[in-house]
Formats: structure tokens, C-alpha cells, sequence
């Protein structure tokens, strides 16, 4: 293995009622409403984690993408890099109607603290206690280019072996994940074609 | 790997429109914040807000059209100034805010989407690159630098640009709200009777390059770390886990022990738990003497903007050899005790750890070198 | 009482999103937080606005949450002394 060269070790894909882990279906649903998919994978896989019915969607996508590969490779130093289009909008749209009339005021807690993109990261740390850095960016389609050099920064400097990357997009029941764990081994060579041809940009 | 540098900052506050501006009324020990009359629903509550008919005069009016939000305006009026001549075809341009034009979501849900607003400024100012956009709660101001610090670092530019921006909103204040994690009154961090947060607003910039500019600051970066807590997604570690070992990374890539911090910008948001968190990891990294001061007494908490802000400040008073007051403290109100700053003080500040922390269990920590 | 014992029991199972927790299960002794149901500061907080919401009592103190919130009995007896709907 070229010391180099970074790789691919695992990879989860969430999009179309479709679970994939590794290329290989593991689970399909009918389900076309998000929450009612999201929770079916949860107790198709017996998670058993009761925090993740508080989760707002895009961080039980999140959790649920992370949590099949972060399974197979544990690691506690593993970083996470996530990104997506949408921010936390789906969340913020919900925040927005509970201030909207002044007769009905009354703003959750609950939901409002799911208005940040990077409580997904907190979620994902907290549930497999990875006390490490991490970084959620926001853009139009998933940047390639910057997520892989954040991953080799953080690996070649030394400041950790593996890093999750991926792509957790969630906005008004318009769903797609894509995360991969990076490291100095693997089977898959990473590179932009593999993210490419796996990921849908718009 | 290149060194890389921060050579200048600006900012836009309630406390100025641009560094100098800002700097006097530290210097006065002048706070921005002041009772806010009303914002949508809510009346008689303590924040610190720019001025709408000042913010107006400031502007240039031929870079600024009609349709142009409140939040780009402020972005635009930062950034003028330290453009330059310095665009060129790698220059990075980063953007750090948590909300963005959240605003747009009372009438069009598409404004608020983040991209446009980074592509907005992309377009304006002729950037050649794709914007990057960190949106990572109250520790994206630090994140962002150290995110254009690392690509500075493997030379995928030579330059960069941070910008950093969020809006006092009715969207925020109700959240926090909700949190019962506001103050009545001017916030008083570290102290004995704090009681929560007042919420602010303000835009600031740092140019950072990989190469030594004549009559730039050259304060090199030495270290960072960006470490979540894995602990709770809006309380912080009680032991400070996270905040501890983001300093410590820091401190491990620069080489240096805590002796050799001459001043800490904290986060200090004033509530009960952050600042006796951040005491307690302060005290396990042997910081406890070190002059320390919040600057959220005087700007409020301005989320996005805040690690930004703050550092553009530290930096500014790193410059001065002169650190600032760390208002509304009187009286210790924290388990492990801290050397916070009770008035202007003047001294030789040669390097200069800033640090945050926010909701989801983030935080980061950078070290900052007048000498290089 | 006892219908708005079971009226706080169904409310706090939705609102709090307790979804592996069945309502018949609970008992209305039981510690809320700690151990017991195991509920955090955020929940914490969303009880005090379920107050606000659906009975139009104001908590201005977070502090009096543990004592109002030691169980749904003294949840409940809260509300019958203090509900202004």
C-alpha cells in the first residue's frame, strides 16, 4: 500500500427507500415518507439507542448512514467531515412556524436546537463517543476536492488514522446520504470518480 | 508544509464599522449592548444590534442594489476594504455563519439557503473559486480560519479570505428564549451572578496568507484543534473534555506549553455551564494565570461571527500590546478560579490562544504568534 | 387528578418523543429524571413550555422545574393548583 495514498474502508449509502452498505442492498422499504423509513431501519437493525426518536430527520439520516459503517471500524479517534446543501433548513422551517403568529407562540427547545447542521455531528460523536475533530461544511453540491484534503490534513499531520466523510442531505422528505470512512488502508482507492459515480448532484 | 499567517482584519459592529473604530470603544471599555425596544415578538430585552440608519450612510452605494439583504450588506461593508488587489485565481474565499439570511424565511425559503448568500459575495467580488461555507454552531469563526489555515498549509492557495457574519433575528433570540439562556440584563461573564447570554450581531474578515507580507501583520498560526465533546448536543462536558483536548492539539502542534500563552480570548457566553466549563479546562491545561477576558459584555454573543470577531480582536490586542477588560466581571463565580482580566492592562503579548465552544458538543482553539 | 395523571402521561410520551416508552408502564410515582424515565435539561425545558401551552402556566425560574418535575404526581398536582386553562 503506497503510504500516501488514502483509501476507502467502508461506505453507506441512504437515498430511494434503499439502505446499501458496501454496494450491497441491505435493506428496502415502501416507505416513502422519511420518518417512517428512518425508523423502520432502526428496528429492522435493532439499534436500540432511544435518543434517535428525539433526532430531527437530518440527524437520524445522519446517524443511521454513519452507524453501519462506523460499526465494521471502530475507532475512537475517527474525525468527522460531513456536508450537505440544506443546512439544518428542514428543521429551521419548523422553528419558524412555531414563532409565526403571536397567538400561538410558542417556540420548542427541542426543535430549536436541531436548527444547527453540526448537531448531526454531535449526535454521531456522542453515540460512539468519539472525541475528535470534526467539521460540517454547507454547498450547493458535495465538495469533493475539499472534504478529501480536510481528510488528508488530519491524517498526514497526524492528528488522526481515519476520518468519516460524506454527504447528509435532508430537506422537505428529499433525502440522500453518502458517507465512506477514509484511512491509511483499505480496499477502494479514494478518489472523485468513486464519490462521483455514487453520489447525485443536482 | 508552509507557514501560514494572518496579516489583517476588519470588522463591522454595533461598537464600530471598522477595526480601529471598534477597538477605541474597547479601549473605553464602551459596551454594544443596550436594551433592544422590541424585535418581532419580542419586547425590552438586552443585545447588542447595529444600527440601521448608520449601517445605510456606510454604505457604497454603487456596490449596493435595492434587493440586496441586510445580511450581504454587512459582508460587503467588511470585505471592501481589505480586497485590494490580492484576488487571484486560487484565492480561497471561506464563509462562517449559523444561520446566514434566516430572515429570508419569513417570505422566501430560497434566500435562506446558505450557497446563495456565499455565491453572492463570490460574484461581487469576483472571486474565482468555489466559496466554502462552515457552518459549525458558535465555533465556525475559529473552524474557518482553521480550515483556510490547513489549505494555506498543503498550498492548494497562497491566500485567503474569512468572512464572517450572523444577524441579530427574532429566529435566534426566540430560540434561545425557548433555552432560558438569556440574561435581563448585561451579560456578566465568569461571574458570581451571571445568568445566560445576550445575543448580538456583527460581520468581521482576516486575510491569511502562506507567504510574509510587507506591511502585513505576519502573525503566524502556530496551532489549532477543533475536538466535539461527545457528551450532550447542547450542554457542554463538565469536564470540559472536548474544549481540553482541542487546546491540547494545539498546543502539540505548535510546540509550545502553556507557559508561553500570554493571553486567552475565551468564549465566555456567560451561562452557567459554558464558563465553569471552560474554567475547569483551562485550570487542567495549568492556564489558571493567564490573563483571560469574554468580549460577549461588550458584542454579545454573535454566534457565527464570534470566533472571528474575537480573534480579529485578539490579534488586535496582541498589536497593541494592550488587553482589554473582560466586562461585567466582578466577582468569581467559577469552582477553579481564573486570572480574568478586571481592567485594561497593558502588556508585552507575544502569543495568544483563543478559543470556543457551542452547541453539538464543538469546540476549537487556535494559537496565534506575533513573532513567528 | 387521575384523568390528568393519564393526560400527562400520553402528553409527555408524545411530546418528548419517548417512543420506546409504553404509557401503561409508567408510573405515576416514578422519578422523571435521573432514573426513572431518564429524561435530560432539553426535556426539561420542553415540559415547562408544555405547561405554558397547554394549561397557561408560566415557569419564569427553570430552578422550580425540579421540583414540579420530580414525578407526573407532582406534575400534576402543579397544574390542578396553578393551570390558568
Amino acid at each position: 500500500m503506497d503510504k500516501e495514498k488514502l483509501y476507502i474502508k467502508s461506505f453507506c449509502q441512504i437515498s430511494n427507500q434503499e439502505v446499501c452498505l458496501n454496494d450491497e442492498l441491505i435493506f428496502r422499504s415502501i416507505e416513502s415518507d422519511f420518518n417512517v423509513f428512518a425508523k423502520e431501519i432502526y428496528q429492522k437493525f435493532e439499534i436500540q439507542y432511544p435518543k434517535f426518536h428525539k433526532m430531527d430527520a437530518l440527524c437520524k439520516l445522519a446517524f443511521l448512514s454513519s452507524e453501519f459503517v462506523l460499526n465494521q471500524n471502530y475507532n475512537s479517534e475517527t474525525a468527522i467531515i460531513l456536508a450537505n446543501h440544506s443546512s439544518s433548513l428542514d428543521t429551521d422551517v419548523k422553528h419558524q412556524k412555531t414563532i409565526k403568529n403571536q397567538e400561538n407562540y410558542y417556540p420548542s427547545p427541542a426543535v430549536f436546537v436541531y436548527t444547527l447542521p453540526n448537531i448531526t455531528i454531535g449526535e454521531i460523536s456522542i453515540r460512539h463517543q468519539l472525541k475528535s475533530e470534526s467539521a460540517f461544511f454547507v454547498d450547493e453540491d458535495y465538495p469533493i476536492e475539499l472534504i478529501h484534503q480536510q481528510a488528508e490534513y488530519l491524517i498526514k499531520s497526524g492528528k488522526t488514522t481515519q476520518v468519516l466523510c460524506g454527504w447528509t442531505e435532508y430537506f422537505q422528505n428529499n433525502y440522500q446520504a453518502f458517507v465512506y470512512l477514509v484511512g491509511k488502508e483499505g480496499n477502494v482507492p479514494l478518489e472523485s470518480k468513486f464519490i462521483k459515480e455514487r453520489i447525485i448532484n443536482k | 508544509m508552509r507557514n501560514v499567517f494572518i496579516q489583517e482584519s476588519n470588522l463591522v459592529s454595533p461598537l464600530g464599522f471598522n477595526l480601529d473604530e471598534n477597538w477605541n470603544s474597547l479601549l473605553a471599555n464602551q459596551t454594544g449592548i443596550s436594551k433592544i425596544n422590541s424585535l418581532g415578538n419580542f419586547k425590552d430585552f438586552y443585545a447588542a444590534r447595529i444600527d440601521d440608519v448608520q449601517l445605510d450612510l456606510m454604505l457604497n452605494k454603487d456596490f449596493v442594489g435595492l434587493e440586496t439583504s441586510r445580511i450581504e450588506k454587512l459582508l460587503t461593508l467588511v470585505l471592501l476594504p481589505l480586497i485590494k488587489d490580492r484576488i487571484n485565481e486560487q484565492t480561497i474565499l471561506i464563509l462562517s455563519t449559523t444561520k446566514g439570511n434566516v430572515n429570508a424565511l419569513q417570505n422566501n425559503l430560497n434566500e435562506a439557503f446558505l450557497s446563495i448568500l456565499a455565491n453572492q459575495i463570490k460574484n461581487k467580488f469576483k472571486f474565482f473559486t468555489q466559496p466554502i461555507i462552515v457552518s459549525n454552531a458558535c465555533t465556525s469563526g475559529i473552524l474557518a480560519v482553521n480550515v483556510a489555515k490547513r489549505l494555506l498549509q498543503m498550498n492548494k492557495a497562497e491566500n485567503a479570505f474569512v468572512i464572517a457574519v450572523d444577524e441579530l433575528t427574532e429566529f435566534v433570540v426566540s430560540g434561545f428564549n425557548a433555552f432560558q439562556a438569556m440574561s435581563n440584563e448585561i451579560c456578566k461573564p465568569y461571574d458570581l451572578h451571571r445568568k445566560g447570554v445576550n445575543l448580538g450581531e456583527a460581520a468581521a474578515v482576516m486575510y491569511l496568507t502562506n507567504f510574509t507580507e510587507e506591511n502585513g501583520l505576519n502573525y503566524k498560526i502556530l496551532g489549532e484543534g477543533n475536538i466535539n465533546d461527545a457528551n450532550h448536543i447542547s450542554g457542554p462536558s463538565r469536564t470540559g473534555e472536548g474544549l481540553f483536548l482541542s487546546i491540547n492539539s494545539a498546543f502539540k502542534e505548535a510546540k509550545i506549553s502553556a507557559k508561553e500563552i500570554d493571553y486567552i480570548s475565551a468564549h465566555g457566553t456567560a451561562t452557567i455551564y459554558n464558563d465553569e466549563m471552560e474554567a475547569i479546562a483551562f485550570n487542567r491545561l495549568g492556564l489558571e494565570d493567564v490573563e483571560t477576558n469574554s468580549l460577549k459584555a461588550f458584542y454579545g454573543h454573535t454566534l457565527g461571527a464570534s470566533g472571528l470577531l474575537e480573534l480579529a480582536l485578539a490579534c488586535k490586542q496582541m498589536q497593541e500590546n494592550t488587553l482589554i477588560k473582560s466586562l461585567g466581571f466582578e466577582e468569581n463565580g467559577v469552582s477553579e478560579s481564573l486570572n480574568i482580566l478586571t481592567q485594561n492592562q497593558v502588556k508585552e503579548v507575544n502569543i495568544i490562544l483563543k478559543t470556543a465552544s457551542g452547541f453539538g458538543g464543538t469546540n476549537a482553539a487556535i494559537i496565534v504568534s506575533k513573532n513567528g | 387528578m387521575e384523568n390528568l395523571i393519564e393526560e400527562l402521561k400520553h402528553k409527555i410520551v408524545e411530546v418528548l418523543n419517548l417512543e420506546d416508552i409504553n404509557v401503561e408502564d409508567i408510573d405515576a410515582k416514578d422519578p422523571l429524571f435521573g432514573d426513572g424515565l431518564g429524561l435530560d435539561s432539553i426535556d426539561a425545558l420542553e415540559l415547562i413550555v408544555l405547561l405554558d401551552k397547554d394549561y397557561g402556566i408560566k415557569i419564569s425560574d427553570p430552578k422550580q422545574g425540579k421540583t414540579i418535575f420530580q414525578s407526573i404526581e407532582t406534575m400534576a398536582q402543579y397544574v390542578t393548583d396553578n393551570r390558568t386553562k
